[in-house]
């Protein structure tokens, strides 16, 4: 069959069905009323800010800057609600704080392996005389660490706190996710105790053994009933848009990982389509919903504003259902695969640009007028930086598939900047703005030093920065070199040293701010540090739920 | 949106067409793409040097996939022609790569079929390839002072060895020596007489 008939009625099929898809989950699209916006306050809340990471006289100061912007002042917020809220946290409380642990553990883990990955670059003839300490490995360990402990930990704990706000609703059967979150992590240490003894199923992103894969069936599964459970039981009729991607990213990654790692099912070249479609889809339906879902709750709730266009948030998230689930083939251009399959991928990564774009011009319009909460709020910093981040890494990613752009930065380190611009600008550090914030709700206690929060935020910034230009500049030398049949190979390699070198120092800074995070996490933890006078407003609600 | 059941019933529809697309149909195209008639099937000890190739991860620096020659000077740099489906027709797991932090290997056999010279690169590339930032793996080696009967001794430039040892290899380093020797499709991508690769 002709392969550009095949494409066109696919694309033009697709299309007008994502259209009356969308129509159909919601007649009047361009219906200006955004009721369902609101559901994420308690009547009367609207113009109220929450921001429990910042200390008492940060939060008078947000307050402030929200209401100088005037979109209404807060009348009295419903009592009733606010306390079911807080019974909502309570009842997540011991789960989120031990997925959070671990995500901070593996995001230690990770740190020392990525930072030892990228030392060895540039210097090769370091601790070599340990096998699973070669580049190879240790890069491997590096990016499951991340893959499968920091992002996964951090990205379902958010969600065990959110989803019962959202749902207002207590969170139910909790034990079972605690059970899933223990298989989870044994999985993940036999895991990487596999992977660094070089037993491994060779496909990237898929490293880890299968047979330990079906532990992370299970466990994963079992994470995800609790969230079941609350859904079916839930108190509100509308489900905020958090909702649909927290809830389809339990359902997508399922799907994603057992097709993938069926033992015997997968050969060849297929194969390594098939690893792409994985390989990608696990950002872009698991670890970007989780993130996006993060951005669409926290940010309108820690300026007390609803967000801006609720339709167009409806746009952002089926478009990217759609589009975001056939991009993956654009890591094998020029590759020996079907030549359709990567030109599909190349069209529909540029047509991500859709529903970035209306995330971007969603979280704009709400926050516009409103830049100065910025300063007052660790949540909205990390979380702002993290959505510029997704719009950013997600325009680059659409270039980066075309054949012109790809041609020079493909098999270079280009590639491994931009994955980093993702995971790490966007998702990561979005999770740190969402971590910023659950931990004082979960513990009742408030960070005890908030310079350390200011420092967490410049040391990861900065570090990722010099990480990021320094990598990205190395990419494209090394590209052009390698393009140029004049140059030998090796001019390829020499002309990344000085940037790999720079790329190892921007990782270091972010190592150290990882250091910090952690350490002011466990002060919080363990009540080191100044006591306030003043305790945080979860407290004082609790203590009144309790009474009532 | 209210209904849980039409969200995640259309979500699991995104998914299907996806799963369709990259996964579903290159299965029934390629899946059993037959191996071309040039493509000799892996040795035992072929397949043990792969399985020392993907537990050292060199796959996260050497892709095995030249590409064709409008699109880069893949051919030029003697990497190969453009492979096909049937040039996998052998590789569970697949090791296409995406990463060139060092040469495409899907020819490494043809243009360097010495085992000395892959031996010793191992044991340290930069005695080899000045420049060259790959690690070096001693441990796929021993040093001893006396190589022993069918010790395989590992030629090294002067200096490069520790002083009054030997180097020998280990079998893991033999046996991915042999898995680099048989990288080679060499043979015409199309079937039938006079086509030149």
């Amino acid at each position: 069959m002709n392969t550009v008939a095949i494409l066109l009625s696919a694309f033009v099929l697709s299309f007008v069905a994502l259209l009356v898809f969308i129509w159909s989950q919601r007649t009047g699209l361009f219906d200006r009323s955004s009721k369902g916006a609101e559901v994420i306050f308690a009547p009367g809340e609207i113009g109220r800010i929450e921001e429990p990471a910042a200390a008492a006289s940060a939060q008078g100061s947000l307050q402030g800057a929200v209401d100088t912007a005037g979109a209404g002042h807060a009348t009295r917020a419903d009592a009733a609600e606010l306390a079911e809220r807080a019974r909502a946290d309570a009842s997540t409380a011991p789960l989120v704080f031990f997925m959070f642990c671990c995500a901070i553990a593996w995001l230690l883990v990770a740190s020392a392996a990525g930072l030892t990955a990228s030392i060895k670059l540039h210097e090769p003839d370091w601790l070599v005389q340990q096998a699973w300490l070669t580049f190879g490995r240790i890069r491997t360990i590096h990016l499951n660490a991340v893959a499968y402990g920091w992002a996964p930990m951090a990205g379902l704990g958010i969600a065990m706190f959110v989803i019962p706000r959202l749902l207002k609703t207590p969170l139910l059967g909790a034990r079972f996710a605690f059970i899933g979150a223990v298989f989870w992590n044994a999985a993940l240490i036999a895991g990487l105790g596999s992977i660094a003894a070089g037993i491994n199923d060779g496909l990237e992103w898929l490293e880890i053994p299968w047979q330990i894969g079906i532990l992370f069936a299970v466990g994963g599964a079992l994470i995800g009933l609790p969230l079941v459970f609350t859904l079916v039981n839930r108190r509100v009729e509308h489900l905020y848009v958090s909702v649909w991607y927290m809830a389809c990213a339990l359902f997508w990654l399922p799907v994603l990982f057992v097709v993938a790692k069926m033992p015997g099912l997968h050969q060849g070249v297929q194969q390594a389509a098939m690893n792409w479609w994985f390989g990608h889809n696990v950002l872009g339906l698991f670890y970007t919903p989780l993130a996006l879902a993060s951005v669409y709750y926290f940010l309108p709730k820690v300026i007390g504003r609803p967000i801006q266009s609720y339709n167009l948030s409806l746009l952002g998230f089926w478009g990217l259902a759609f589009f975001y689930g056939q991009v993956g083939g654009h890591h094998l251009i020029g590759g020996p695969v079907p030549e359709w399959m990567v030109t599909l991928s190349i069209v529909q990564s540029m047509m991500m640009i859709i529903p970035v774009a209306a995330f971007t011009v969603n979280q704009y319009q709400t926050l516009q007028g409103r830049l100065s909460a910025l300063r007052w709020s660790p949540t909205l910093r990390f979380i702002g930086v993290g959505g510029l981040m997704y719009t950013a890494s997600s325009v680059q990613g659409s270039l980066e598939a075309l054949r012109s752009m790809n041609a020079v930065t493909h098999f270079t380190h280009y590639t491994v900047a931009h994955a980093h611009l993702g995971l790490y600008g966007f998702v990561s550090f979005v999770f740190f703005g969402a971590m910023y914030f659950v931990m004082p709700r979960i513990t009742a206690r408030e960070w005890p030093y908030p310079a350390l929060i200011t420092a967490h935020f410049w040391l990861v910034s900065g570090g990722f920065a010099l990480y990021f230009v320094s990598l990205t500049t190395a990419g494209w030398l090394q590209g052009l070199a390698m393009l140029d049949a004049a140059r030998p190979f090796m001019d390829s390699v020499a002309v990344t040293l000085p940037y790999l070198k720079g790329r190892s120092l921007g990782g270091a800074f972010m190592v150290l701010g990882h250091l910090v995070f952690a350490a002011h996490f466990m002060a919080l933890t363990l009540g080191f540090g100044p006591q306030r006078d003043k305790p945080a407003l979860f407290r004082q609600l609790f203590r009144k739920a309790a009474t009532a | 949106m209210n209904n849980e059941v039409k969200l995640i019933s259309g979500a699991m529809v995104m998914l299907a067409l996806s799963t369709s697309a990259l996964v579903v149909l290159p299965y029934l195209q390629v899946h059993d793409a037959p191996p071309l008639p040039g493509l000799k099937p892996y040795t035992s000890a072929e397949l043990r040097g792969r399985e020392v190739y993907i537990a050292n991860g060199c796959v996260y620096c050497h892709s095995q996939q030249p590409r064709a020659k409008a699109f880069a000077p893949d051919f030029s740099r003697g990497w190969g022609r453009a492979t096909v489906a049937g040039d996998y027709a052998y590789d569970q797991p697949h090791l296409l790569g995406t990463m060139r932090t060092g040469p495409d290997l899907m020819n490494v056999g043809v243009r360097q079929p010495s085992e000395p010279w892959h031996l010793g690169h191992l044991y340290q590339p930069r005695a080899f390839m000045p420049g060259s930032i790959m690690p070096s793996y001693p441990f796929l080696f021993e040093t001893k002072a006396k190589a022993e009967k069918d010790d395989v001794v590992v030629s090294l430039p002067p200096g490069q060895a520790p002083a009054g040892q030997v180097v020998v290899a280990r079998p893991q380093a033999l046996d991915l020596v042999k898995y680099l020797q048989s990288l080679d499709r060499s043979y015409p991508a199309i079937a039938g007489p006079a086509v030149k690769p």
